[in-house]
């Protein structure tokens, strides 16, 4: 390892001597590297996490364009919207297609007494409305009153209910003095707002949730014609459509409003987006903490070599070295332990944490660059080695 | 050729307004190449003020320091370290790297001037002749204190100075150490005519210097050069 830094740097690398000389020093800064940067990884997984799960049901939906009511941030907020904007848009030259879809949060007791919460999403049972192979699939039995399908992603469901289910015997739920049966299931996967989803048809939606009405759907999903390029169809539905009470948007475009909406005006994304921060700066106080003692310990020996002869541009090289070093032990056992957390976060509470590429890779950036910036404060100190001092 | 060191008016306070003392006060000196000058001294004579000097380790105020030909009087940060990286340093205390080796800390003294094939070898032979050839890579936690003040010698005459300045390095040696020392310093005069400036007050090292300067209260008081027997 000397040698190797010997070459890389073309001098003595101090300062992996340096830290290499105080184990103790080393471990602490090493575990501080390394606390901090699974403080950043798992705030970026949930903050991932949420990201993902927003976006799972929009990528489920057959469609090439929402419409929403105008004052909608995300899949369930903002005012109904009126049906007739879905016939307006029919009438729209480029339109294929166009349905209505109805989703409202339903609570399911458990036999425990705990309660998972679904998103509940109503449709009509006789038009293609989702990508899942498994809902179009089982789209005739939604036509039956009271059926459900229900997502096997939902969390903390015994696994076991959902094969039941798939192997032919439906499972009733009771929920609001009205019960639904579930006839099949499906996969989308739960987010942070809900445990998981549910679909029925418009008309079951309508008998679980008395106050909704079927002249106000949450959104109605538009199907471009064959050929239609996406863009201009949007520009003529936002020129019929009253701007007023519908936003038109493509699905990429509501999903990228909703992930804003929810980091940056919700309190969850907010916090996550907090927790980074945090991290961050536990990592730069703890390293910046090893550093100026280092950099206090060694003043009488930096004055020397001031007094030798070697710039400043040298004892910062030192510091920084010992930054990056401190930065690339640190991120290894860092991203371990991030990985297995990731994996025990998503067995246990389902969340879609993903540790990916691009992840590692700025976090290793960040780390850097976390771990120099406390060198650069560290290196302050650097001017109190005032070689005069030393005859 | 220029002398190693020339000195006019040379003047040197620390503090300002009420608080200014006044250090040194009017010292003009020459010294040639490949002499080996003692400085003695009470306590706060300026020996100190003068080595840091002329060690361009501090800005001059006020009169002309010539080292090597080099005006100092106005030079700048890199004019100084330029400067410095032409002197050797022996301080009292060792200042030994506690993470380094012997060899490592000796090859600082020579990597000042970047990484050169030979400075492994070179450390080594300093080292040697000193007495330290069975210490190459002992860390200095591992070394006795003359051991380590060896070390630091060897530290500062590793890149062949041209100008030694050396504050009492024979405190922690042997006699034996000690002499061997300044055997390398009379042989670094003979043969590459290297000046010695050096604070000490062992006086069995009197005898061996070509003249000593005396300084009281920041004045040069007396410039005696050694006879030879």
């Amino acid at each position: 390892m000397t040698a190797l830094l010997t070459r890389l740097l073309g001098r003595l690398p101090i300062g992996w001597l340096q830290l290499r000389h105080n184990r103790n020093r080393l471990i602490a800064a090493l575990a501080g590297v390394t606390f901090a940067n699974l403080l950043i990884y798992m705030q970026l997984g949930f903050l991932g996490g949420l990201l993902n799960g927003i976006s799972l049901p929009y990528a489920s939906f057959d469609a090439d364009i929402l419409i929403q009511a105008s004052d909608a941030n995300t899949l369930q907020d903002g005012s109904p919207l009126p049906r007739n904007r879905m016939l307006e848009a029919l009438a729209i030259p480029g339109v294929a297609e166009a349905t209505p879809l109805y989703i409202f949060k339903m609570d399911w007791k458990q036999p425990d007494g705990t309660i998972r919460t679904l998103d509940v999403m109503g449709v009509d049972p006789r038009m293609a409305n989702f990508r899942v192979a498994e809902i179009e699939a089982a789209r005739p039995l939604l036509a039956l009153s009271n059926a459900a399908l229900i997502d096997r992603g939902t969390r903390n469901v015994p696994p076991e209910l959902f094969d039941e289910i798939d192997a032919g015997r439906p499972y009733r739920i009771e929920t609001a003095n009205r019960s639904v049966n579930i006839l099949g299931s499906f996969r989308i996967g739960g987010g942070f707002g809900a445990d998981g989803v549910m679909v029925v048809s418009d008309q079951t939606f309508l008998k679980l949730f008395r106050n909704r009405t079927a002249g106000a759907p949450n959104i109605i999903l538009v199907r471009a014609a064959p050929g239609q390029a996406i863009d201009p169809l949007i520009a003529r539905l936002r020129a019929a459509l009253p701007a007023a009470d519908t936003a038109v948007r493509s699905v990429d475009e509501a999903i990228r409003r909703d992930q804003n909406f929810q980091t940056t005006q919700r309190p969850v994304g907010i916090v996550f987006g907090f927790g980074v921060v945090i991290g961050a700066l536990v990592g730069i106080i703890i390293v910046y903490q090893v550093l100026a003692s280092d950099v206090a310990d060694h003043m009488r020996e930096y004055a020397t070599f001031k007094a030798i002869g070697y710039r400043q541009s040298f004892f910062l090289g030192v510091i920084f070295e010992e930054a990056v070093i401190l930065a690339l032990f640190g991120f290894l056992p860092g991203t371990a332990l991030a990985i297995a957390l990731y994996a025990a976060v998503k067995a246990t509470a389902g969340l879609p944490l993903e540790m990916t590429g691009s992840r590692m890779l700025f976090m290793l950036l960040g780390t850097i660059i976390m771990c120099t910036l406390s060198g650069a404060i560290a290196t302050r100190r650097l001017a109190k080695a005032d070689p005069a001092a030393l005859f | 050729m220029h002398p190693a060191i020339s000195i006019a008016g040379l003047n040197h306070a620390f503090g300002e307004g009420e608080a200014r003392r006044q250090v040194l006060f009017d010292i003009n000196l020459a010294i040639p190449r490949g002499q080996f000058v003692i400085l003695v001294g009470a306590s706060g004579s300026g020996k100190t003020t003068l080595l840091t000097l002329l060690g361009c380790l501090r800005a001059l105020q006020q009169g002309r320091v010539g080292l090597l030909g080099q005006e100092l009087l106005g030079a700048d940060e890199e004019t100084r370290i330029a400067c410095r990286r032409r002197l050797g340093f022996i301080f009292q205390a060792h200042n030994l790297h506690d993470s380094l080796t012997a060899m490592q800390n000796v090859r600082m003294g020579l990597d000042v001037h970047g990484i050169r094939p030979g400075a492994d070898a070179a450390a080594e032979h300093a080292l040697r002749l000193l007495g330290l050839g069975e210490r190459l890579h002992y860390l200095p936690a591992n070394l006795s204190g003359g051991q380590k003040q060896r070390v630091a010698v060897a530290r500062a005459l590793v890149g062949n100075p041209d100008i030694i300045f050396a504050d009492e390095p024979t405190a922690a040696l042997d006699w034996e150490s000690a002499q061997q020392l300044l055997d390398i310093i009379r042989l670094l005069a003979t043969e590459r005519r290297t000046t010695t400036l050096m604070v000490t007050h062992d006086s069995r090292i009197m005898a061996l210097a070509d003249r000593i300067l005396t300084m009281e209260d920041g004045r040069l008081v007396r410039d005696e050069a050694v006879p030879r027997a």
